[in-house]
């Protein structure tokens, strides 16, 4: 469903992605670990073109960018158009309520009628725990409420896989698991996810793979159980009793 | 036009005498206000403001052509004077046969200038809106365009509020410099009454009275509307 081959990224001179390979069916949970620095994160925005690599290819259900070529803007909207994603800090829109940051992508982008997108977006606002919230702003929200609209705006384009950049690392604790169980609950019906997080045991619970990256490399890969039980990887090792520790 | 025989020959003498130039001089003063100065300030705004924008989007297009257009349209109109704009774009032009009427000429030369100043300030306004908008934005699939148009410039325009009311109320009292291309606004009007009464500081006192509230009801528009956009902001 998706696949990856040989991705390259720079900064300037500076190599961040050495050439990634990686193919994900539908319907897995993929979790991304790594020390910071890693890749993982810009692996992540290189999957809808936030970032743009600077060779290899990436297909997406069965929407193909070869990046060694001068791709176009239509492009990189289709391959926008199978993802969706959601960031550390949120990034609502702060102009907009709840229900206005959900219906705006389906209203805007798709051209659906409000009329149409509205009960759309109640629905999944509901889904997330939000049905009481619709017309609060985001200011009014807490951290987790406002990801949880976070992810309801990204589920509201009918994404074929979702994205999540470390969606609990600007959480208070005690916010964490309101959004690790709406995640844990879409993973159950089958979406596609590529998970970048630190929540190890969301890892082992959630995940059908674990990658670990470093220095732009997929260091190790494997069932969450082998790959924190029993890592192979010299690195990983090292990681994992860091984070230990 | 303005009664002057009448004021000149009053036999009033005194007090009396500025009560009763001050009351037949009050209702002149305010047509010039009504039909030039407010109509010169509001349509000059709303087209420097257009030309602001896409002024402020040149510099941000990263394209380097039109990045120096817009560089050299604000530097031409920020370093020189508005009285000398104003007299190339009147006298100047009208010396080579390019003749403008002066309330025309007056609206090209005040929208030229609110438009430099203000790309500046909707150029910052822009830059100050987080990048994670742009993201978020593009994430769920939204072109360039829509962008600016649903997440960034809302956002931005709450930014600009407070210098953009400066602008405007500055340019309130720079059509007063429109006089001197012969547009009958308001100082115009205090001029000629000056000319008949001999009384600079009645009537000049007056104007800059007028001057004051037109600028004092802006003011309270301006807070109207920063109190509308500050809806969505923690206070």
């Amino acid at each position: 469903m998706l696949s990856i081959k040989n991705l390259h990224m720079n900064f300037g001179s500076l190599e961040v992605l050495k050439g990634i390979d990686l193919n994900i069916e539908k319907g897995k949970v993929v979790v991304v670990i790594g020390p910071s620095g890693s890749g993982k994160t810009t692996l992540l925005r290189c999957l809808n073109v936030l970032e743009t690599p600077s060779k290899g290819q990436l297909s997406i259900n069965n929407q193909d960018i070869d990046f060694s070529k001068k791709i176009t803007r239509k492009d990189i909207s289709a391959i926008r158009g199978q993802t969706g994603m959601v960031f550390q800090t949120y990034n609502l829109f702060p102009h907009l309520t709840a229900l206005e940051n959900v219906m705006e992508g389906p209203v805007t982008v798709q051209k659906q009628d409000k009329k149409k997108a509205r009960p759309k977006a109640v629905e999944l606002l509901t889904k997330v725990g939000l049905g009481d919230k619709l017309d609060y702003y985001p200011f009014q929200l807490s951290g987790g409420q406002q990801q949880r609209v976070g992810i309801a705006r990204a589920l509201a384009m009918n994404p074929e896989v979702i994205l999540f950049d470390e969606p609990t690392s600007s959480l208070d604790p005690e916010l964490v698991g309101e959004v690790l169980q709406v995640m844990k609950q879409l993973a159950q019906e089958g979406m596609t996810m590529i998970v970048v997080t630190h929540e190890m045991n969301f890892a082992r619970d959630v995940a059908d793979e674990v990658l670990f990256m470093d220095g732009g490399h997929i260091l190790e890969r494997g069932h969450p159980e082998d790959v924190f039980s029993h890592p192979e990887n010299e690195r990983t090792k090292q990681f994992l009793n860091l984070l230990s520790e | 036009m303005f009664p002057a025989n009448d004021l000149i020959l009053s036999a009033a003498t005194g007090f009396e005498r500025y009560v009763d130039i001050a009351q037949s001089s009050f209702w002149p003063l305010l047509k010039g206000a009504l039909l030039y100065t407010i109509p010169l300030t509001l349509i000059a705004f709303s087209i420097g403001l257009m030309l602001a924008v896409i002024t402020a989007l040149f510099r941000l297009s990263g394209i380097k052509v039109l990045g120096g257009i817009a560089r050299v349209y604000i530097s031409i109109i920020r370093g020189t004077p508005l009285l000398v704009q104003l007299f190339i774009i009147f006298f100047g032009l009208g010396s080579v046969g390019i003749k403008i009427d002066p309330f025309p000429a007056a609206i090209i030369g005040f929208s030229l200038n609110t438009g430099a100043y203000a790309s500046e300030i909707i150029r910052a306004a822009i830059l100050s809106i987080p990048k994670g908008q742009w993201e978020a934005a593009y994430s769920i699939n939204m072109s360039y365009g829509q962008t600016l148009k649903r997440v960034i410039l809302p956002q931005a325009t709450r930014v600009s509020i407070p210098p953009l009311s400066n602008s405007f109320i500055s340019l309130v009292k720079d059509t007063s410099l429109a006089s001197t291309i012969l547009v009958a606004e308001m100082f115009r009007k205090s001029q000629e009454i000056v000319a008949n009464t001999y009384e600079p500081l009645l009537l000049y006192t007056e104007a800059a009275f007028i001057y004051w509230v037109l600028c004092f009801i802006l003011s309270l528009f301006q807070d109207q509307i920063e109190n509308r956009l500050n809806r969505y902001v923690k206070t």
